[in-house]
Order: structure tokens, then sequence, then C-alpha cells
């Protein structure tokens, strides 16, 4: 009993426990909060314990990438626009209709789900633990050799699809302001030499109303 | 410790994130989280397939879902911001222009 308790089997699945209750917590006070700000927040703690597990799952690579593109873009836009958005917070009104309907879809879906897991498919996943791998085995390097081989393509327009995403986030969010000095670099292109240009005129100098220097 | 594990905790996410879409009618901005939950689900399966089966094509697709989920959290956000300058709240109920 004392082996199993120190043992690094046990210690794995003590972490599973501790970190997929910390996630369903998390979910579950993302979903519920009032507040957007600690909705956000839950969501942050959310995407670690995510991250945690993968880490189990040994998926390195994606781990770090889910803690650094995830709390660390995405979920900072979603503070910034939060914060910057002045959302008026609702009191609450009870239990709606809605959330009735939510619940009971949720759990019946829940079921079903389950349901499928435990009798169709359980005998076609693979039981057996987690491949042992060989010392030196790298998952960023396995990783990079599809990416970069067989996934370039793909690679390449997961780029564009972020190109797009930019374009249209500027795009939809950019705003005439009216109180705003603006000439057109277009139509001071389009100034001709002799017709529109300013010109100097002669003329005599004026006398009188003199003001200031030192006469 | 098995694969199914994982798959039910994927499922238990999924369904929370669901059911989070149909509570949250007075704000987009945590339909929007519903969706990335939803997102994390899905992206906990293909992981946790990825390494039981030893394969792992599974996690470059994981790579393709967090860039294009990126790509809609950016955009969606654009969106919901248009939206409040335009109505001053983020209430779905109010969203009906359209008369869909």
């Amino acid at each position: 009993m004392i082996e199993y308790l120190i043992s690094a089997e046990f210690y794995q699945i003590l972490l599973f426990y501790v970190y997929s209750g910390i996630l369903i917590g998390a979910a579950l006070a993302v979903v519920t909060m009032r507040n957007s700000i600690y909705s956000a927040l839950f969501l942050i703690l959310a995407f670690f314990s995510a991250a945690a597990l993968w880490l189990l799952l040994e998926a390195e690579f994606l781990a770090l990438t889910l803690v650094l593109v995830y709390v660390g873009a995405v979920m900072v836009l979603f503070l910034f626009v939060i914060m910057m958005l002045d959302v008026k917070i609702k009191p609450k009104s009870g239990i709606s209709m809605y959330t009735k309907v939510g619940i009971f879809v949720a759990l019946l879906m829940a079921l079903e789900m389950i349901m499928l897991l435990g009798k169709k498919m359980a005998h076609v996943l693979p039981q057996d633990d987690l491949v042992k791998h060989v010392k030196g085995y790298s998952n960023v390097k396995e990783v990079a050799e599809n990416l970069y081989t067989q996934y370039i393509l793909p690679f390449e327009l997961a780029s564009v699809i972020l190109l797009v995403a930019i374009v249209a986030a500027i795009l939809l969010t950019l705003r005439k302001r009216s109180d705003y000095k603006y000439v057109s670099p277009e139509s001071q292109v389009h100034v001709k030499a002799n017709k529109n240009r300013m010109r100097v005129v002669k003329m005599e100098t004026e006398k009188g109303n003199y003001i200031g220097g030192d006469e | 410790m098995s694969l199914i594990h994982y798959l039910v905790l994927a499922g238990i996410l999924f369904v929370i994130s669901l059911a989070g879409i149909f509570i949250n009618r007075r704000n987009v901005l945590i339909l929007l989280m519903s969706i990335e939950l939803m997102l994390l689900a899905v992206n906990i399966n293909f992981i946790a397939f990825s390494s039981y089966l030893n394969d792992i094509q599974g996690q470059v697709f994981v790579f393709f879902i967090l860039t294009v989920a990126a790509a809609e959290a950016a955009i969606g956000l654009a969106i919901l911001v248009v939206i409040f300058r335009q109505r001053r709240s983020l209430e779905v109920d109010k969203l009906n222009e359209l008369k869909g």
C-alpha cells in the first residue's frame, strides 16, 4: 500500500484528478459568474490547468503554446475589451427558462456521451498506458518534423488566416473622427504644378498699422 | 490512468460550456469565452488520442485549431466592440435586427 502511494503512477493519477478538478471548477465559474472580469480570470485558470494536463499527456510543445498564446495573447485581448467596454452588470433575476433548458440539454448530452464511452466504445479504445519513449525523445522536434514537411502548406495557410484576422479586426474597429484635421494624401499628390499650386504675388508693402519692433 | 479519463473530462468540459451558451443571454463576451472552452475540450480529446495512439498528427492538428481559434477570438471581439459602440449593450436578446 505504502509502495503504491509513493509510486510515480499514483502521483500521476493524483495530479490528473487535482488538475481536472480545478479545470472543471474553473469552467463552471466561467459560465456562472455575473461579472465578465471574473469569468475571464477563471478562464485563464482553466487554460493553465488544461496546459498542466497536456504536460501529463507528454504534449509539451502544445502545453507551452497554450499558455503563451492563450493566456499571453487571447485572454489579455479579452481583458482589454472587457475593461474598455462599460458593460453594466445586471442584478440576478432568478433562474430563467433558458437556464433550465440549458442545464437539461447539457445533462442529456453528458449522459449520451458517457453511455457511448462506457458501452459501445470501451473495447475499441486503447487501454494500455502511455507509450514509453526512449531517452532523448523530443516532442517539439517530433511536432516540428511533421509541421515543416508533411503539413507545410497548411502551416502557410495558417499564417494567411492570422493575417486575415489582423486585417479584419483593424478594419472592423477603425472609425473616422469628425473633429480631426486631416489632409488626404491622394488630393495632395494630384495637385498640378502650375494650376492649383499656391503662388507668391508681388505687391507694395503695406504702410501703417505697424505693431511691435524697435520704432 | 487511461484514455477514458481524459475523454470523460473533455466531455464534461464540453457540456459545461454548452450550458454556458444557454445560460448567458446577457453577455456576448461570456458566450465567446464558452466557445473558447468548447475548443479547449476538443483539443484535450485530440491530444489524449494522439498520446495514447502514439501518433503525433493529432498534435499538429491541435496547433492549427489553436491558430484558427485565436483568429476567431480576435474577429469576434472586434465585432463585439462594434456592436457595443452602436447599441451600448451586449445583450443577446437585443440583437434581433435581422428578425431571423
